[in-house]
């Protein structure tokens, strides 16, 4: 599945300035591997050690939060639009 | 209370709107916000709710105003540099407008004094500018009962959202459980920050907080506004009351209030 991914400002430095990129997956947590082969570090950025979303880290499939359907195992598709969302704090 | 003639005529394109009426302009000369950080956000949020005429506007910051801060923080001047930021956003909001009680509090937000202070308050808006206030600020809100309109800004993207999770809606740890480790995320201070982009988060802010005084069901609770002043793209995703929340979930794992490690460091 293809779908559309929204790059926050912070995670901008690892695709090359861009704010929305593609990304195939059946899931969310396929899509994650495939961004990673296509923006190699940003997993990292996305996933503690033990591959689980970094708690100040949200991600939303069109204005779901994935935390609220079935994580890393959500079903996406086609054209779906996919935003990740970290906490910021400044003021 | 009655409108003075004066008050009649600066008031009077509220007034006028019927949304809004006469009725409306008394809640809102009759409310009480509490602003956190009269920095980027925090001086658009003043501002405005200054202009609109909310009764009493209390503001707390221990900083004080320096050069580098008026790219964005439209409640200081040139000739305020060095003053105490607090004091510099009274005389300004004053001179906006007389009517308002403007309280300044020269000090840091704490565990300690933060329910004593917002104990007085309708509604709290936080523009502070770090992780543990924020969380401290989240926290203190939930036990008090308060409504609280957060907004975040952060190079080129802003966040708004409010937060009523004593009307069913969800905290801002239903959204982020946990601040993030320090180091991980930069401060403003270090990975720059947009000057426009606090006034458009800002004005957000301060726009749910008049509908709020106003009584209006539309908001942003349960809601997550995300500003890319970049892509100039607003996204509005839903946000969900978390059964496990440790703060206003089934199982409260959180009862009394957090200091957490100031995490103004940088990597990224």
């Amino acid at each position: 599945m293809a779908v559309k991914v929204r790059i926050p400002t912070p995670l901008r430095g690892l695709t090359n300035g861009q704010g929305e990129v593609e990304a195939a997956g059946r899931t969310i947590g396929d899509m994650l591997v495939d961004l990673e082969n296509r923006y190699p570090g940003i997993k990292e950025r996305l996933c503690d050690e033990a591959g689980n979303l970094r708690r100040f880290v949200n991600i939303y499939v069109n204005e779901e939060d994935i935390r609220f359907k079935q994580g890393s195992d959500t079903a996406l598709s086609d054209g779906d639009d996919v935003s990740i969302v970290p906490a910021i704090a400044g003021g | 209370m009655d409108f003075s003639e004066e008050q009649v005529k600066r008031y009077s394109r509220h007034i006028i709107l019927s949304e809004v009426g006469g009725k409306g302009q008394q809640k809102i000369c009759e409310s009480k916000v509490f602003i956190t950080g009269a920095g980027g956000l925090g001086s658009p949020v003043a501002l405005y709710l200054a202009a609109a005429g909310v009764g009493t506007i209390g503001i707390i910051d221990d900083d004080v105003v320096d050069l580098s801060n008026l790219q964005r923080q439209i409640l200081h001047s040139t000739k305020t540099i060095d003053k105490p930021k607090v004091e510099s956003a009274k005389e300004t909001l004053e001179a906006l407008n007389p009517d308002v009680n403007v309280v300044p509090y020269k000090e840091r937000l704490t565990s300690a004094n933060i329910m004593d202070i917002i104990r007085d308050y309708d509604l709290v808006l936080d523009g502070s500018d770090n992780f543990p206030t924020r969380f401290l600020v989240n926290d203190a809100c939930f036990f008090a009962g308060k409504t609280l309109i957060s907004g975040s800004i952060f190079r080129f993207e802003g966040q708004i959202t409010t937060l009523k999770p004593h009307d069913g809606h969800p905290c801002y740890r239903c959204l982020y459980p946990e601040p993030p480790p320090p180091g991980l995320v930069p401060s403003c201070q270090e990975a720059g920050v947009l000057g426009v982009l606090a006034g458009t988060v800002g004005v957000i802010q301060a726009t749910e907080a008049v509908k709020e005084i106003l009584g209006m069901d539309s908001s942003l609770a349960s809601h997550l506004l995300i500003y890319d002043a970049l892509g100039m793209r607003f996204l509005k995703v839903k946000t969900r009351k978390d059964p496990n929340c440790p703060l206003c979930g089934k199982e409260k794992k959180i009862t009394e209030l957090l200091d957490y490690e100031q995490s103004c460091t940088l990597k990224i």
